[in-house]
């Protein structure tokens, strides 16, 4: 019912006049193309021969999607598109500014990349069981919740990864995957619904849910409304969300029993959702509420940093221990957060980055470990070294990267964030950085002694009883191509820095968000 | 809960259910009803006729397997939001064509599509969690 012609109703008050631009529409197509994809593949999911086809075809897609947003809004600022044409803060705005473009073009590429490795991995019950139409939900999911500009619809972009993700952590029910389904189900569940409190409390503070509305009447409120609550709330609902101490223990309980592919994924990207989360909300929401908890979350951050690299010292099944490396990940993500100075805060966004990389490489490596050497246990492996070059060359770099030596990518990030800490005279925080590279590099490079450098004992009792399955060149390739990105920015980091820079200035100051989402009202 | 009266029952009470469903379903853009509690209503249907008649016969009924509904629900919601897109107006914009069938006007809208998509994503879904719950009984 065209209501212009019925009634005389001011439509200008209510709804957006301007048509919509085709370029605006990449705004939500990282969100709307895996929904409905994935529901096209879940229509065909007795086809499984088609599956794999139509998923990579499908994250081909999404990526490309992805690249073109980045590029847009790296070019143009913020983008908008708001639902159903609905004034905001009315109707719900998609804002994909410069942080979250940057991380839905990394999701894309590790979920292409999952994909391709998926094809060897993933057998006939995983793929009836409807691995491809889980994976693509999830993205759809994850990328909602970058690019959301509604904190309730972050809440509900939040539930649909999880549900997707409990989907894939039970693929095939096997007894262990339902014990770790268990504690992750239930741990992720009780910090929703946290979050859904905070939510409401304020709603009934601020009136309205849109975050660059939040974001304008934020200082007005400051002086008679809670916020510190409410930034206290939500620094523990996605705190957990993103397995910081001391609410992190179910990040290692869970992550080893799904299949190596999907343990990939999760640790890519799960675990940055509730980083991006908390930078969303205490950077650009309640910035004073955050400098207050500042100190408070320097001294989390440096307790997750050590005891997720003390509990991967710990460990010899390689799986276990990089539960324990992406947990101690989040600390040096939440270091730059309790910082709270542009360069911190970028170095947060470049290790974000690096960390969705270099997590779901390391990952997709004990794969490929596990099938040539038999094992996921350093007790077993033994003698890669001789047998596979190239794999030895690939962990070598990887190892690199994630303790934050050249040529690998996780330099830049703590070069940043240890110039901010010294910056902000937190002498104790660098130091705690540098001593956690060091563990992770005895972390990490026992795993290449142990199993690449180390000879097999006895050739013929212990050797035979391992099977050696061929290890298959695609995912091989997959392995590779994820290691591309990783040397580059270790080498060339400037690009992937500038990008940071701008997407934390964007969260310190929100002027141009705020102007996206509000364009009438900023002119006037 | 195989009695006799329930199984004879069972047939016109699930065909009864379905069509209030669609009913509720239809009625639901102005007034009370919608896509979720259609979708409800008919998931009890066939879970009621499962109970009396057993699961295998449900499953013929459905032809297609409820996951597959499911899908095909989220798949035409979906797609309702980006029809938008040759109007050059933002996704998820409610566009509506009066159509003309025997003298009576009748207002056809994306947001009946998506109505109808969400209907099928509850009946779908709940329909196969009611079913492989009802098949584990009988084991």
């Amino acid at each position: 019912m065209a209501t212009v012609e019925h009634t005389e109703t001011d439509l200008t008050v209510a709804m957006i006049t301007e048509p919509a631009q085709l370029v605006d529409w990449l705004v939500i197509a990282p969100v709307a193309l895996p929904l409905i994809l994935g529901a096209a593949l879940l229509m065909a999911r007795r086809r499984t021969a088609a599956q794999p086809v139509l998923a990579i075809a499908s994250l081909a897609v999404l990526f490309a999607a992805d690249i073109g947003l980045l590029w847009h809004v790296l070019a143009n600022g913020p983008a908008v598109m708001t639902m159903g044409r609905w004034l905001p803060p009315f109707g719900i705005s998609f804002v994909a500014d410069a942080l979250g473009a940057t991380l839905v073009a990394t999701a894309g590429l590790v979920s292409l990349v999952c994909g391709f490795f998926s094809i060897n991995s993933v057998n006939f019950i995983g793929q009836r069981y409807g691995f491809y139409p889980f994976l693509l939900l999830m993205m759809a999911g994850v990328n909602g919740s970058f690019l959301t500009g509604d904190i309730f619809n972050l809440y509900v972009w939040f539930e649909v990864f999880l549900i997707a993700s409990f989907g894939l952590i039970i693929l095939g029910s096997g007894q262990r995957q339902i014990d770790g389904a268990t504690k992750y189900a239930i741990l992720n569940l009780v910090a929703t619904t946290l979050f859904l409190i905070a939510t409401g409390y304020l709603y009934g503070i601020f009136g309205t849910l849109n975050m660059a509305d939040i974001a304008r009447k934020a200082p007005e409120l400051r002086s008679t409304a809670p916020l510190m609550t409410l930034a206290t709330l939500y620094l523990v609902a996605f705190g957990m969300k993103a397995a910081a101490f001391p609410l992190n223990f179910w990040l290692p309980a869970s992550y080893h029993t799904p299949r190596i592919v999907v343990a990939a994924l999760f640790a890519g990207l799960l675990t940055k959702v509730g980083v991006y989360a908390l930078l969303r909300t205490l950077v650009m929401l309640f910035p004073p509420e955050r400098s207050v908890l500042s100190t408070l979350i320097i001294w989390l951050a440096i307790a997750t940093m050590l005891v997720g690299i003390l509990g991967a010292l710990a460990q010899s099944d390689i799986r276990r221990m990089l539960g324990f490396v992406v947990v101690s990940g989040i600390g040096f993500m939440l270091a730059g957060l309790g910082l709270g100075d542009p360069i911190g805060i970028a170095g947060t966004v470049v290790y974000a980055v690096h960390s969705m990389l270099v997590m779901t490489a390391l990952y997709l490596l004990a794969g490929l470990m596990r099938r040539a050497g038999g094992s996921y246990t350093l007790n077993r492996l033994t003698g890669l070294y001789r047998s596979h070059p190239l794999m030895a060359g690939a962990t070598l770099l990887l190892v690199f990267a994630a303790a934050g030596l050249p040529p690998g990518s996780g330099l830049w990030p703590k070069v940043m964030l240890v110039q901010a800490s010294l910056g902000a005279g937190v002498w104790w925080l660098a130091l705690a950085i540098l001593v956690t590279g060091l563990l992770t590099t005895l972390a990490l490079g026992r795993v290449f002694v142990l199993a690449f450098w180390r000879m097999p004992e006895e050739k013929s009792g212990e050797a035979a009883t391992i099977e050696s399955q061929d290890v298959g060149r695609g995912t091989y390739l997959a392995v590779l191509v994820l290691c591309v990105p990783i040397a580059l920015i270790g080498v060339w980091p400037e690009p992937l820095i500038g990008v940071a820079q701008q997407a934390a200035a964007g969260l310190l100051d929100p002027g141009s968000y705020v102007g996206a989402v509000f364009p009438l009202e900023t002119t006037q | 809960m195989r009695t006799l009266i329930f199984r004879t029952m069972a047939p016109y009470l699930t065909s009864l259910m379905v069509l209030f469903s669609v009913f509720v379903l239809l009625r639901g853009h102005n007034e009370p009803g919608g896509g979720f509690i259609g979708g409800l209503i008919a998931a009890s249907a066939f879970a009621i006729y499962g109970i009396a008649c057993g699961v295998s016969p449900v499953r013929r009924a459905l032809y297609f397997h409820p996951m597959t509904i499911s899908g095909f629900g989220l798949f035409i919601a979906g797609l309702s939001g980006v029809l938008s897109l040759f109007t050059a107006v933002p996704f998820m914009t409610g566009l509506w064509a009066e159509i003309s069938v025997l003298g009576v006007t009748v207002d056809l809208s994306t947001p009946l599509v998506f109505d109808i998509g969400v209907y099928l994503v509850v009946l779908g879904s709940l329909t196969s969690i009611a079913l492989a719950l009802e098949e584990r009984e009988e084991d």
